[in-house]
C-alpha cells in the first residue's frame, strides 16, 4: 500500500477516536444535567438527607464532575462499564449477550437488504424512467414511508396471527439451535429490511445515474457492450464510494436504530435493554449503551470513509 | 468503372435526417432537425474529413454511422449502408454487434473517455474480447504492437497503468490503439486532437496518420480545424447548420473552394492591427513574482516579470500548465504571490484581493474562457452589466439603464437584449456581454483568459475585432492569455512566452516573432498547423533534423 492511503486512513482513524471522546463527554454531561442523581434514584422514596449524603460519599458522587468523568472513562477503557443500579448486575456482562443478539439480527437483515438494494438499484438504472424503474422506486418508497412499528405489526398480523408461519414474539436464548433462532428473527429481520431497503436502493440508483452521464460510459456503449454490462462494468465501479456511504449509514441504523423493532418483537437486544433501563432511570446503563451505539456509528462511518478512499484508483495507484 | 467504385464503397449514407427534442425553458418541448438530408460515401481505406462550426451536425453524423444518438437524438430518415447493409434496420442487437467491431470511435477528450476505475489494457482489448474476434493473449499482443506503432513510451507496460497515470497526449494515442485493436473497417475520429496542446497535437496527428495508412482502415475525421483536417484526409465535406455545403478533394476544398462559406472558413482572417511601441511608463509592472498553490513546493510561477503599457496588449502565450492563468491570478490578488510585487500607477498593489481598496478592484477586470459559467443564469443581461455600474459608480435607475444601453451598443448588440437571460444568447453573444460587464467598470486593464478558445473561428474573429476597437475607443490595456499563436499574432503589441512557470521570451511582438528563436518558441511556432497539404510531414521532418542536430 502506498503512502497517501496510509496517511489518509490514519487520519480518519485518529479523527474517529477524537470524535468518540467528544461523544463520551456529551453523554456524561447529558446524564449529569438530568434532575436527581444516582443516589436519589437508588434510595427512591425512602431517602433521608443522611442516607443520601452517606450513599453519595460511598459512590464518590461528591467529587468534581471531571474526576467522575475520568473515573467512568477509565472503567470503560478497561472494559468495566459499571453496575446497573436497578439490578445490581455488571453492565458489561449483561450487554455482551444482548449486543451479540442485536448484531445477529442486524447481520441477517443486512445480508438480505444490502445486495437486494444494490441489485434493485442496478435494475432501476437499466430500465430508467420505464415502468420497472417506477415500480421499484414506488414500492421502495412506500415501504420506507410506513413507520417501522406499523410494518412490524402488519407482518405480525399476517405471518404470525393469520397464517401462523413465523413466531410473532422473537424470543431467543443462549444455546438455541441455529435454525430455530433464524425462524425467530424472521419477522424482525424482514421489518428492518423493508425499512432500510429504499434508502440504499434510491441512493444506488442516483449514484449510478450520475456516473451514466460520463464520457466513458458513452465509450463503453460505443464498444457494443450491452446496457447491463455498461452499468455493471463501467458505471458501478465509479459509483462505489457514495454507495458504500449510504450502505454504512444503514448498517449503523440496523444496529443503533432497532429500538422500536426490538420492542415490538420482544427481541432481547440492545434496543430493548436501553428502553427498559431508560424507564427505570438507570443512568449507568443508559450511558454505557449510548457509548456503544456511538462507537458503532462512528466506526461504521470510518469504514465507509476508508472504503471510499481505497476505492479511488487515483489514491490506490498514485502517479 | 462505376461498378468498381461500388465494390470498394464502405459507408454509404443516403439522405440522412436526424432530429432531436429540445426543452427550451418555459416553453413546450419542440422538435428540431439537426441534420437535413445529408448523403456521403466513403471508400475502403479512405479518410473523409467532416468540417464545420459547432452545431454543424458533424459529430451527429459521425455517431449516426454507429447508429448512436446522444441524449434525445434520433435518426428519423435515410439509410446508413455499411458493408452493403443498412445498419438502421438492424435494431439494438444489430448496433451492438457493429459497434466496437466494424466501427470504432475516438473521442475528443480521451482523459474523460477512459474509465478511471480500470487499467488501460483492459479497456483497450475490451471490445475485441466482447466480440470474440481474438483471444485475450492475441488481443493484448495486438494492443502492444499498436502502442509501438503509435510511438507510446514503454509499450509493453503502459497497458498496466490507469488513465490518470498517463498524459493527455498519450491517452489520445491509447484511445486510437483501442479503436484499432478490434481491426474495424471504419473509425470515427471526433476532434481527437482539439483538447491537446499544439506541440502535443502534431505528434498525435502524425501517429494517427501513420496508423491509418498502415492498417488501411477508413476514417471519418471530424474537426473544426481545417488546417488539421487538410493533413489527414483524402476528401473534405463542409457542413453548416446540419446541411451539406461543399464536398470535394482536400486540395480542391482548401485551394479552390466553390462555396462562399467554405471560402470564409479557408481564408486567413487578417486583423488590421498596427503594433504599438512600448512607451516609457508602464502603468502595471509585475516584478519577480514567484507563486505556488497551497503549501506546495512546486512553484507555478518562477521569477516572472512583465510590464503593461496604457492602451496596449500584452499577450501571454504558453501551453497548459505553463502558469499563464496563474499569472492572472497573482496580478488580480486571487493567489497572493510568495515573492515579488505588482505595481500599479507607481505604487505597489496589496498582495491579497481582500486587502485591495474598491478603486484598485475597479481598475483590473477579467473576462473568462467560459462565458456561460461566468454569468449568473438567473439574471438578465441588464442586471449583469448593471451590477458593476451600481457597485463602482453608484448609478441607479434611469441613469444606470442609459449606461447599460450604451454598453450594449458598444458590443454591437443593442438594448433589445436588456431583458434576455444568458441561456437565450449564443456563445459569441455571451462573451460580448462579459466584455460589456468588464468595460462597465471603466478599468485600465482587462485580463482576457482564453476568451476566444471556446468559440468557433468566425465568431472568435468577431470578438477579437471588437476587443481591438474597444481598445482604441476606451484606451484600455489587455493582458491576453492564450495558447493560440494565430490570435497572438493578430492582436498583440508585446508578447511573453511562458514555459513551465517561466517567461522564456519577452518583448515587442515583432522581436518575439522574429528569428533567432530559442528552442521552445521555435517548437511552439513550428507546431501550429498550416493550411497546406504535406505540412505535417515537413514539420515532423524539420523536428527530427533539429533533434538530430542537438
Amino acid at each position: 500500500m502506498s503512502s497517501p492511503i496510509v496517511k489518509l486512513v490514519a487520519q480518519r482513524i485518529a479523527l474517529g477516536i477524537l470524535l468518540l471522546l467528544a461523544v463520551s463527554v456529551l453523554i456524561f454531561a447529558g446524564t449529569q444535567i438530568l434532575p436527581g442523581d444516582v443516589a436519589q434514584a437508588i434510595l427512591g422514596q425512602s431517602a433521608t438527607p443522611e442516607s443520601l449524603a452517606n450513599l453519595r460519599e460511598q459512590l464518590g458522587l461528591n467529587d468534581p464532575a471531571f474526576i467522575r468523568y475520568f473515573r467512568w472513562l477509565g472503567g470503560v477503557v478497561t472494559g468495566d462499564l459499571g453496575t446497573a443500579m436497578s439490578s445490581g448486575q455488571d453492565i458489561a456482562t449483561s450487554i455482551k449477550g444482548r449486543l451479540w443478539n442485536t448484531l445477529f439480527l442486524a447481520f441477517w437483515a443486512a445480508v438480505v437488504a444490502v445486495p437486494l438494494a444494490i441489485i434493485l438499484g442496478l435494475i432501476a438504472v437499466r430500465y430508467r424512467n420505464g415502468w420497472v424503474d417506477k415500480l421499484i422506486s414506488g414500492l421502495a418508497l412506500a415501504s420506507t414511508s410506513f413507520p417501522e412499528f406499523f410494518i412490524g405489526y402488519v407482518l405480525v398480523y399476517f405471518f404470525a396471527v393469520k397464517y401462523q408461519i413465523f413466531p410473532g414474539i422473537s424470543t431467543v436464548y443462549d444455546g438455541m439451535p441455529f435454525g430455530e433462532r433464524m425462524l425467530a428473527i424472521m419477522l424482525p429481520a424482514a421489518a428492518l429490511t423493508l425499512v432500510v431497503l429504499a434508502h440504499m436502493m434510491r441512493m444506488t440508483r442516483a449514484a449510478i445515474l450520475n456516473v451514466m452521464q460520463s464520457a466513458y460510459v458513452e465509450t463503453a456503449e460505443l464498444k457494443g457492450l450491452s446496457a447491463f454490462a455498461v452499468i455493471r462494468r463501467h458505471a458501478f465501479p465509479n459509483a462505489i464510494a457514495p454507495i458504500i456511504n449510504v450502505v454504512m449509514l444503514n448498517l449503523a441504523y440496523l444496529i443503533v436504530g432497532v429500538v422500536v423493532v426490538e420492542v415490538i418483537f420482544v427481541y432481547p437486544g440492545m434496543g430493548q435493554y436501553l428502553v427498559d433501563h431508560v424507564t427505570k432511570r438507570d443512568v449507568p446503563v443508559v450511558q454505557a449503551v449510548g457509548l456503544i451505539f456511538a462507537a458503532v456509528y462512528i466506526s461504521l462511518n470510518i469504514i465507509a470513509d476508508i472504503a471510499a478512499i481505497v476505492a479511488n484508483p487515483r489514491l490506490r495507484h498514485p502517479k | 468503372m462505376a461498378d468498381q467504385r461500388a465494390k470498394s464503397v464502405l459507408l454509404d449514407i443516403r439522405n440522412l435526417r436526424i432530429e432531436a427534442t429540445v426543452f427550451p425553458p418555459g416553453e413546450a418541448p419542440k422538435n428540431i432537425v439537426l441534420v437535413h438530408d445529408v448523403s456521403l460515401t466513403l471508400e475502403k481505406g479512405k479518410v473523409l474529413g467532416l468540417i464545420g462550426e459547432s452545431g454543424a451536425g458533424k459529430s451527429t453524423i459521425g455517431l449516426a454511422s454507429m447508429g448512436y444518438g446522444r441524449g434525445g437524438v434520433r435518426i428519423t430518415g435515410g439509410e446508413v449502408v455499411l458493408n452493403g447493409r443498412d445498419i438502421l434496420k438492424g435494431g439494438k442487437e444489430g448496433f451492438r454487434k457493429l459497434r466496437g467491431r466494424e466501427v470504432c470511435y475516438v473521442a475528443q477528450s480521451a482523459a474523460a473517455a477512459f474509465n478511471p476505475a480500470h487499467r488501460l489494457m483492459d479497456q483497450v482489448v475490451e471490445a475485441t474480447l466482447l466480440h470474440g474476434t481474438a483471444t485475450r493473449a492475441a488481443a493484448e499482443k495486438r494492443a502492444i504492437a499498436l502502442f509501438k506503432k503509435l510511438s507510446l513510451p514503454n509499450p509493453e507496460s503502459i497497458g498496466e497503468r490507469f488513465p490518470h497515470q498517463v498524459s493527455g497526449g498519450q491517452l489520445q494515442r491509447v484511445m486510437t490503439a483501442m479503436a484499432l485493436c478490434s481491426e474495424p473497417d471504419l473509425i470515427v475520429f471526433d476532434e481527437p486532437t482539439t483538447a491537446l496542446d499544439v506541440t502535443t497535437q502534431i505528434d498525435v496527428l502524425a501517429a494517427i496518420k501513420d496508423a491509418i495508412r498502415d492498417t488501411h482502415v477508413a476514417a471519418l475525421y471530424i474537426t473544426h480545424d481545417l488546417a488539421v483536417v487538410a493533413q489527414v484526409s483524402d476528401e473534405i465535406m463542409v457542413l453548416r447548420h446540419g446541411r451539406l455545403v461543399e464536398w470535394g478533394g482536400t486540395r480542391q476544398i482548401i485551394k479552390e473552394p466553390r462555396q462562399e462559406y467554405t471560402n470564409a472558413l479557408v481564408s486567413v482572417h487578417e486583423i488590421e492591427h498596427q503594433e504599438q511601441k512600448p512607451g516609457t511608463n508602464p502603468f502595471l509592472s509585475v516584478k519577480n513574482i514567484t507563486a505556488a498553490y497551497g503549501r506546495s513546493h512546486i512553484k507555478v510561477l518562477k521569477n516572472v516579470s512583465v510590464d503593461i503599457y496604457p492602451g496596449q496588449t500584452l499577450a501571454v502565450v504558453g501551453e497548459s500548465g505553463s502558469g499563464k492563468s496563474t499569472l492572472a491570478r497573482a496580478i488580480t490578488g486571487l493567489l497572493p504571490p510568495e515573492q515579488g510585487t505588482v505595481t500599479f500607477d507607481g505604487r505597489p498593489l496589496a498582495n491579497r484581493l481582500a486587502d485591495r481598496p474598491k478603486e484598485d478592484l475597479r481598475q483590473l477586470q477579467m473576462i473568462y474562457q467560459m462565458a456561460d459559467v461566468a454569468m449568473n443564469p438567473r439574471q438578465t443581461v441588464g442586471t449583469i452589466i448593471g451590477r458593476p455600474l451600481e457597485f463602482y459608480f453608484g448609478l441607479r435607475g434611469r441613469e444606470r439603464d442609459r449606461r447599460v444601453a450604451e454598453l450594449l451598443d458598444k458590443i454591437e448588440m443593442g438594448k433589445g437584449f436588456i431583458d434576455r437571460y444568458p441561456a437565450e444568447l449564443s456563445g459569441g453573444q455571451k462573451q460580448r456581454v462579459c466584455i460589456a460587464r468588464s468595460l462597465a467598470a471603466k478599468p485600465k486593464l482587462i485580463i482576457c483568459d482564453e476568451v476566444t478558445s471556446a468559440l468557433d473561428p468566425l465568431v472568435a474573429h468577431g470578438i477579437l475585432k471588437l476587443l481591438l476597437e474597444l481598445q482604441k475607443e476606451e484606451n484600455v490595456a489587455y493582458l491576453f492569455i492564450t495558447h493560440d499563436l494565430a490570435t497572438v499574432k493578430s492582436i498583440a503589441d508585446s508578447i511573453a512566452v511562458m514555459y513551465r512557470g517561466e517567461v522564456v521570451r519577452y518583448g515587442a511582438k515583432s522581436q518575439v516573432l522574429a528569428p533567432p528563436f530559442d528552442a521552445y518558441t521555435d517548437l511552439l511556432l513550428s507546431s501550429v498547423p498550416e493550411m497546406e497539404i504535406g505540412w505535417l510531414e515537413k514539420a515532423i521532418k524539420g523536428r527530427r533534423m533539429a533533434s538530430a542536430g542537438n
